[in-house]
C-alpha cells in the first residue's frame, strides 16, 4: 500500500490536467479554491477524489465537465482543451437533478434528444436498455416525485449513462442517501463499470466508499485545494464494502487524511 | 374532507345567525343593515329578471379580456427582467414602484385619457395586473434550482433550449402562483373601475353595486358585495387551487 508517485502513462490519458488553479470571487472574500493540481486519469479508470468539504473537488469536476474554466493550467480530454460542456463527459450531481415535470423515461430521453443523429426507436430503445440496467424499467411511466431517493439517484445514473458518455463525473451522487440503499447501489455502479467501461472521476468525503469504488483513491487538502496523496486500491472486484482488506485501506487513507485536516487547523 | 365541509357550513351558518340576531336586536336602523332575507330576496329576484346575469357576464368579460391582456404582455417581461440585468435595472424598477399604487389611482387618469369609454377601464384593469405579474413571474424565475440548468447544460443543452425545455417548466408552479395573484389584482382592478367609470356600453357588478348606493339600496348593495366575493372564491377554489396543488406537489415544491 504505498503512496503511487506518477499513476499512468501520458499516452493513455483520458484526462489531463496541467497546473489547474481555480479562484473564485465573492464580494468580500477572494478564495483559492484549487492550487497546482496536475493529475491524469487513464481511458477506463475509476479515480476517487477524497477530501473535506471545501477542498475543490467539486470545482474540478465542474472544471472536467467543462461547466467552469481553470483561471491557469489546462485542462484536457482525449488531448483536446475542454471548452465547454460536452456530451462525453456527463455529470452526475448530489442531489437527484431530475427534472419533476418530465417522467422517468422522459429524464433519461432528455439528454438523448441532445444527441445528434439518433432515431426516436432508437433513443426509445437506449432509454429502457438503461433503466433496465439500472433496475427501473417498470418505473419508466412513473413520476419523479413518487420515487424514492435511491431511485432517483439510479435513474439520474441512467440519464448520464444513456447519451453514451465516455467520461462520467459523479459529485458524492450516494451522500443523501441511506447506507443501506448506498450499498445497493456500490453494487449497481461497480458492475455497471465493468460492462461498460467508462472513466469515471467520482468525488465523496466518505473514505470507505472511494476505496470501494476507486482503482486509485486521491487525497486532497482543503484551504486552497491541493492534491496531497495518492493511493492506488489493488482489490480485486466485485468488492464488498464490509471487507476487512477494504477497511485496512480505508483506516490507513483515513489516518494520513485526518493529518492534513489537523494540520490545517493548527496552522 | 365532509368534516372540513361541516366545519365551514357550520361557520357560515353562524355569521348569518349573528347577522339575522343584529338585524333582530334592531341596533341600525333596516335601511342601513337589511336582514339576510331581504338580500336573498334581492338576489333571486336579480337573478330571476336577469340583470345579475347580465351583469355578471359583462364584469366577466371585461375581466378574462383585461387580464388576458396582462398576462400577454406581463408574462415576457418577467421573464425578461429575471434574464438580463439591464432589463431588471430598467423594466425590473420600474414594476417594482407601479406595483405599489392601488390600482383606483389609475381611474383619474384612465378617464382623462380615454373619456368614459371601455378603453379606459381595460387600461385600470391591465395597468392594476401587469407590474404585479412581472414581479411575480421574476421571482418565480429566480426561485429555480440552479441545479436544473446545470444538469442539463452538462448535458449539452443551451441557450435557446435549456429556455424552453428547462428554465419555463421548471417556473410553471412559480409562474402559476403569479398567475393567480394577477387574477386578484385584476378583479379588484376591474371593480374600481366599474364603480367609477360609468358608461353605456355594459352594465357591470361595479355598476350594480354602484347604483345600489345611489338608489340607498342596502340590500342591492350587500347582494352585489357577495357575488362579487363568491366568483373570487369559485375562481380561486375551482380553478387555480387544484392546479396549483397538483404543480406543487408533482414538482416537489409544496410547502408545508
Amino acid at each position: 500500500m504505498q503512496p503511487v508517485a506518477s499513476s499512468t502513462d501520458a499516452v493513455l490519458s483520458k484526462l489531463v490536467l496541467e497546473h489547474v488553479s481555480k479562484w473564485f470571487q465573492t464580494s468580500s472574500l477572494h478564495v483559492q479554491a484549487l492550487d497546482d493540481v496536475t493529475l491524469r486519469i487513464a481511458e477506463g479508470e475509476f479515480v476517487c477524489l477524497v477530501g473535506p468539504s471545501g477542498c475543490g473537488k467539486s470545482t474540478l469536476l465542474n472544471l472536467i465537465a467543462g461547466l467552469d474554466r481553470a483561471d491557469r493550467g489546462t485542462v484536457q480530454a482525449d488531448g483536446q482543451t475542454i471548452s465547454g460542456p460536452g456530451p462525453h463527459r456527463l455529470m452526475m450531481f448530489q442531489e437527484a437533478a431530475l427534472f419533476p415535470w418530465l417522467t422517468v423515461l422522459g429524464n433519461v430521453l432528455f439528454g438523448l434528444k441532445l444527441v445528434k443523429g439518433l432515431s426516436a426507436s432508437e433513443r426509445r430503445e437506449k432509454a429502457e436498455y438503461f433503466l433496465e440496467l439500472v433496475g427501473l424499467k417498470r418505473f419508466m411511466h412513473s413520476n419523479v416525485y413518487e420515487l424514492s431517493g435511491g431511485m432517483r439517484q439510479r435513474v439520474a445514473l441512467a440519464r448520464s449513462l444513456a447519451p453514451n458518455p465516455s467520461v462520467l463525473l459523479m459529485d458524492e451522487p450516494f451522500g443523501a442517501l441511506d447506507a443501506l440503499t448506498r450499498e445497493q447501489l456500490y453494487g449497481d455502479i461497480q458492475r455497471i463499470w465493468s460492462q461498460h467501461r467508462k472513466t469515471i472521476v467520482f468525488v465523496t468525503h466518505n473514505v470507505r466508499e472511494a476505496v470501494c469504488l476507486g482503482d486509485r483513491v486521491i487525497l486532497f487538502s482543503p484551504n486552497p485545494g491541493r492534491i496531497r496523496e495518492e493511493f492506488s486500491i489493488p482489490l480485486p472486484r466485485p468488492r464488498d464494502i464490509n471487507s476487512v482488506d477494504l477497511a485496512r485501506y480505508s483506516t490507513e487513507i483515513t489516518r494520513v487524511l485526518k493529518g492534513y485536516v489537523q494540520n490545517e487547523v493548527a496552522g | 374532507m365532509i368534516a372540513r365541509w361541516a366545519v365551514a357550513s357550520l361557520f357560515f351558518a353562524c355569521l348569518i345567525g349573528l347577522w339575522q340576531l343584529a338585524v333582530k336586536a334592531q341596533i341600525w336602523s333596516p335601511l342601513l343593515l337589511p336582514s339576510p332575507s331581504s338580500v336573498f330576496i334581492y338576489l333571486w329576484s336579480a337573478v330571476e329578471d336577469g340583470t345579475l346575469w347580465e351583469a355578471t357576464l359583462v364584469t366577466v368579460q371585461r375581466l378574462l379580456i383585461g387580464y388576458g391582456l396582462g398576462i400577454f404582455i406581463g408574462l415576457p417581461l418577467g421573464l425578461l427582467t429575471a434574464s438580463f440585468r439591464w432589463s431588471q435595472d430598467t423594466i425590473g424598477v420600474l414594476a417594482l414602484g407601479l406595483q405599489t399604487l392601488p390600482s383606483v389611482c389609475w381611474v383619474p387618469l384612465a378617464l382623462l385619457w380615454f373619456g368614459q369609454t371601455e378603453s379606459a377601464m381595460l387600461f385600470v384593469v391591465v395597468m392594476g395586473t401587469l407590474w404585479s405579474l412581472i414581479i411575480a413571474t421574476d421571482t418565480g424565475v429566480r426561485t429555480i434550482p440552479p441545479i436544473y440548468s446545470r444538469a442539463a447544460r452538462s448535458m449539452g443543452s443551451s441557450g435557446f433550449h435549456t429556455w424552453t425545455h428547462v428554465i419555463l417548466p421548471a417556473a410553471l408552479p412559480f409562474l402559476l402562483s403569479g398567475m393567480k395573484q394577477g387574477w386578484a389584482f385584476a378583479w379588484r382592478s376591474l371593480m374600481a373601475a366599474e364603480i367609477y367609470v360609468t358608461i353605456l356600453t355594459g352594465f357591470g357588478l361595479g355598476h350594480l353595486l354602484h347604483y345600489g348606493r345611489e338608489l340607498s339600496a342596502m340590500d342591492q348593495v350587500i347582494g352585489v358585495m357577495l357575488v362579487i366575493v363568491m366568483i373570487g372564491l369559485a375562481v380561486d377554489k375551482t380553478l387555480f387551487a387544484p392546479v396549483e396543488r397538483f404543480l406543487h406537489r408533482r414538482w416537489g415544491t409544496a410547502r408545508g
